[in-house]
């Protein structure tokens, strides 16, 4: 029995054209051709997208958690870099 | 043979086929290799269950004696079975259980229903060509998993190909009777029904022989065995999966919840 894991990829669905594609689990598969198939039988049974993406795990680089003083909190009291000032009148709709 | 019967008969055929293989295949859930191909095996067994009930449900109607398709699935005795025998064999012929024999078995059997699919899709028989559209979509993909499964495994490890070369070898023989023309089979060809089946021979070939050749595994030596599902005469495999599935339906019959 061999001891390699088949590496871990992570599952992007993109539910309809126009949409962006999420983020919906991961799976283990040998290769890339194998993730896509095995994606499209685990993350797609309730015809959920039209279009999927797989990443291996490896390849993603995240922020750690741990940062989230340096990282998230500034941004909470910042309301200028927010466009909420604007009086639309009621012409321009649906802006 | 009169006309109706042979079209009765010949979408038996097609139902037992789709729904012994699903039986077979669903007998995997729980203990699938890994978690995604335990999925894969479910998807495909409800795909082909899915495909008996239409293929059921359309020779019940033919058949004009008000049988649906619960009543052809689960109240018919072995004999009254027309699968062809290679999809009743067990999951694994020296183990309960052998990955590299079912997806060989399903390979050669879905890329019989790939050749076999595109023909009817042109039968005179509008509803024949509907479910031989719809389930040729499903089959395309059931063919894709299992050619490229048969591919990984001929073309891995010593054991893999040990196993895959095994199963090749003991489901070769039971190829032959897709391809026999019996009398069903010739009045279904002559009313457009369905094509001759000696004539999907050749295409079958050109879609396992490659895959075959790929997965770096040999091709057996036609035999002269000649397996007899599909005339409702089977083997000893099919009286205990048939205990096991019509159990319910005969101690409760018409049972609703």
């Amino acid at each position: 029995m061999s001891e390699k894991e088949w590496p871990l990829w992570e599952v992007f669905i993109r539910s309809k054209q126009g949409l962006d594609h999420k983020h919906c689990g991961s799976l283990h598969a040998a290769d890339a051709e194998m993730a896509v198939r095995m994606a499209r039988d685990v993350y797609t049974r309730r015809n959920e997208g039209v279009s999927i993406w797989v990443v291996p795990s490896a390849a993603i680089s995240a922020s750690d958690p741990g940062d989230r003083e340096a990282f998230v909190e500034p941004m909470a009291d910042k309301i200028y870099r927010h466009p909420t000032f604007y009086e639309l009148p009621d012409e321009v709709k649906h802006m | 043979m009169q006309l109706r019967k042979a079209k009765f008969e010949y979408l038996l055929r097609m139902g037992d086929n789709a729904l012994i293989l699903g039986q077979r295949l669903a007998e995997w859930l729980g203990h699938g290799p890994q978690l995604e191909e335990d999925i894969a095996s479910a998807n495909v067994s409800l795909d082909l269950l899915g495909q008996a009930r239409l293929w059921l449900t359309h020779a019940g109607k033919v058949e004009g004696r008000g049988r649906d398709e619960d009543a052809l699935a689960f109240r018919r005795d072995q004999h009254e079975l027309r699968n062809c025998t290679m999809v009743e064999l067990p999951n694994g012929m020296r183990s309960e259980r052998d990955y590299a024999f079912t997806i060989v078995r399903r390979m050669l059997f879905d890329a019989y229903q790939r050749v076999l699919l595109a023909q009817l899709a042109r039968s005179a028989d509008a509803e024949i060509a509907a479910i031989a559209v719809k389930s040729g979509k499903e089959n395309d993909y059931h063919w894709r998993h299992s050619s490229d499964w048969t591919i990984r495994f001929g073309d891995g490890t010593e054991e893999s190909h040990r196993r895959a070369q095994a199963a090749l070898d003991e489901l070769w023989r039971y190829s032959a009777e897709l391809f026999v023309c019996d009398p069903i089979d010739r009045a279904a060809a002559e009313a457009r029904l369905a094509p001759a089946a000696e004539s999907l021979r050749e295409a079958w070939r050109a879609e396992v022989e490659p895959v075959i050749a790929q997965a770096t595994l040999t091709r057996p030596a036609d035999a002269k065995f000649l397996s007899s599902g599909k005339r409702g005469a089977h083997s000893e495999h099919l009286g205990t999966m048939l205990a096991e599935m019509q159990f319910l339906q005969r101690a409760y019959p018409n049972a609703r919840w």
